[in-house]
């Protein structure tokens, strides 16, 4: 009796204390995130007037724009396309470097830190910093270029070039990031495991196949899963390098850039709340199909 | 085989090396075009990589058109607010879902996983609307909202205690500590480094933010530095000197703090691994 009057006082106070602790986490997570989602459901169904006129009901009428509207569904192929650029590459190469600072190497902490240096720049000056290395005119890179007697490239004014010089300017910025994740799962394979691979007479390429890369398949379905996330929101450096006259903006504008600015320059917050919408169904489609695909890839051991 | 392996050696620095230069280039061009003059940093022939004359004009001119004071006195405010909220409600919530058995748990941690999962951008209109229903756009506060609570930094907080033995807890409460106690006392403690990890990480991506500020700070005293730079870039489009400059004075400090704690920095990154 006196037993379990004690055990539901302790049950008690966990409760109290539980909910107390969690208390200003979830008012903020519901206040913060969860009544938006539902606000921003809601706001797609309308369509918003210039100031003052109101919140107008139009059904689905902005998601049957949405569907007709060419330029959602150019960015929506923009958006992948930079992706499908910008994962792979930052993937591969910062894997690659990982590996290298993994191995015997003179001078790691040095090697790391300048690679993960562009992550500490604010995007808005990494940006700029690179469009003028861009320019075409008087840009570092094309001068270099015209030095070995090639011609220079309009690397943000050529549409079908400008998603590739953004993509080049996400890599930069992102692979002293994945490197040091990656860097973080090769410190936990064991040792032995490279020197049994050496008594066998493996090589170093064999090595990376057969150990390296299994192992390290967690951290890269992580790294993969939250990179093509976070590509699929790209914003920041197409909403800083690609000027609004700017040729090739239809062919390299993202989703997210369309969603700022129908919802914050021309004021459409109806609109622009479907195609987040959509960006939200994009996002989930691909992330489930890489969940469903780890099985064949990942190796949990 | 000794010969071999050298060579091998010598790739990887070389890799290394090429990798470093495409790393550290554009910071360099930075430096070096905010210390010449306009002439100077369009001139083709010759092309011109170091200043003639290392000048400060370009300096003296973004200063006086921009109050970096006050730019960098937002960003520090925006910075040491959304660390404070996201370690202190991180921290207690962390806590709850790690260590303590109570109802609505699992359903309060849905939540948060929930969070973490959709895009930001879907909360970002409704939370506009909020801020200026209360009056708040340009302000301080404005800017500190969306980062009042952390779904990740509770994700973060509650595997660093779920690590954490449960002996010494059990000790706590034969000793007569309530759950208070011994959460303030024995165990926040034991998961400073985790603290840590999710205060650089929020510092660093309240830092990069871009499109919050740019939303509801649309006041140049209000602004911090992301926003600043966007808005800039319309203002002067051509003057890159000037440009390179404001760049430069907006990146200088995040930069010498990253060369002082890199080890921290690096190692908060690695811990708190997270999505951008």
């Amino acid at each position: 009796m006196n037993r379990k009057s004690k055990v539901s006082r302790r049950e008690r106070s966990e409760f109290l204390w539980g909910w107390m602790f969690l208390l200003p986490t979830m008012a903020g997570l519901i206040i913060l995130n969860i009544i938006p989602i539902f606000q921003t459901i809601y706001q797609s169904f309308f369509k918003t007037g210039a100031f003052g006129k109101g919140n107008v009901f139009i059904g689905f009428d902005n998601y049957g724009q949405l569907f007709s509207d060419g330029a959602v569904w150019q960015a929506l192929w923009n958006t992948c396309k930079y992706a499908v650029v910008e994962v792979p590459f930052s993937i591969a190469i910062a894997l690659v470097l990982a590996v290298f600072l993994n191995g015997k190497i003179r001078g790691r902490s040095i090697w790391r830190t300048i690679y993960f240096l562009p992550m500490v720049a604010a995007p808005a000056a990494v940006a700029m910093v690179w469009r003028w290395l861009y320019n075409s005119e008087f840009g570092l890179l094309n001068h270099l270029l015209r030095g070995i007697g090639l011609s220079g490239v309009n690397w943000i004014s050529n549409p079908n070039i400008a998603f590739i010089s953004v993509a080049i300017v996400g890599i930069w910025s992102v692979i002293g990031y994945n490197m040091v994740l990656f860097f973080a799962g090769l410190q936990e394979i064991p040792r032995d495991y490279y020197e049994a691979a050496q008594i066998d007479g493996a090589n170093g390429i064999n090595q990376f196949f057969t150990i390296t890369l299994p192992l390290i398949s967690p951290t890269m379905f992580f790294v993969t899963v939250t990179r093509v996330i976070g590509a699929m929101q790209v914003f920041d450096s197409i909403y800083m390098m690609m000027g609004r006259s700017n040729p090739a903006l239809v062919k390299t504008q993202s989703l997210v850039y369309l969603f700022y600015k129908y919802s914050f320059i021309e004021g459409n917050k109806g609109y622009g709340s479907s195609i987040v919408m959509l960006l939200l169904m994009v996002i989930l489609l691909i992330t489930m199909i890489q969940m469903i695909c780890q099985k064949k890839w990942v190796n949990y051991s | 085989m000794d010969k071999s392996r050298k060579i091998k050696s010598a790739i990887v620095y070389f890799i290394l090396t090429i990798g470093s230069v495409i790393m550290l280039v554009p910071f360099l061009w930075m430096v070096l075009t905010a210390f010449k003059s306009t002439s100077e940093a369009t001139q083709m022939n010759p092309f011109i990589i170091f200043p003639t004359v290392w000048r400060k004009e370009a300096f003296l001119s973004i200063i006086s058109k921009m109050n970096f004071l006050r730019l960098y006195w937002n960003t520090l405010m925006l910075i040491v607010e959304r660390v404070i909220c996201a370690v202190l409600t991180a921290t207690m919530a962390g806590y709850a879902f790690g260590r303590l058995h109570f109802k609505g748990k699992n359903l309060a941690f849905s939540l948060v996983l929930f969070q973490m999962m959709v895009p930001s951008q879907i909360f970002i209109i409704p939370q506009y609307l909020m801020v200026s229903k209360l009056g708040m756009l340009n302000t301080s506060f404005g800017l500190l909202f969306p980062g009042l609570v952390t779904a990740f930094g509770t994700f973060l907080l509650r595997q660093a205690y779920m690590g954490l033995p449960s002996s010494l807890e059990e000790a706590a409460r034969l000793d007569g500590c309530n759950i208070g106690q011994t959460f303030l006392y024995v165990m926040a403690p034991l998961t400073k480094s985790s603290m840590v990890a999710l205060g650089i990480f929020t510092a660093l991506f309240g830092f990069k933010e871009l499109m919050w500020p740019l939303v509801v700070n649309t006041e140049q005293n209000t602004m911090p530095l992301s926003a600043a730079l966007a808005k800039l870039q319309g203002q002067f489009e051509t003057n890159y000197p000037e440009l390179m400059a404001a760049s430069l004075l907006a990146c200088i400090p995040m930069i010498i703090i990253y060369l002082i704690f890199q080890k921290q920095f690096i190692e908060g990154i690695a811990t708190s691994g997270g999505k951008l």
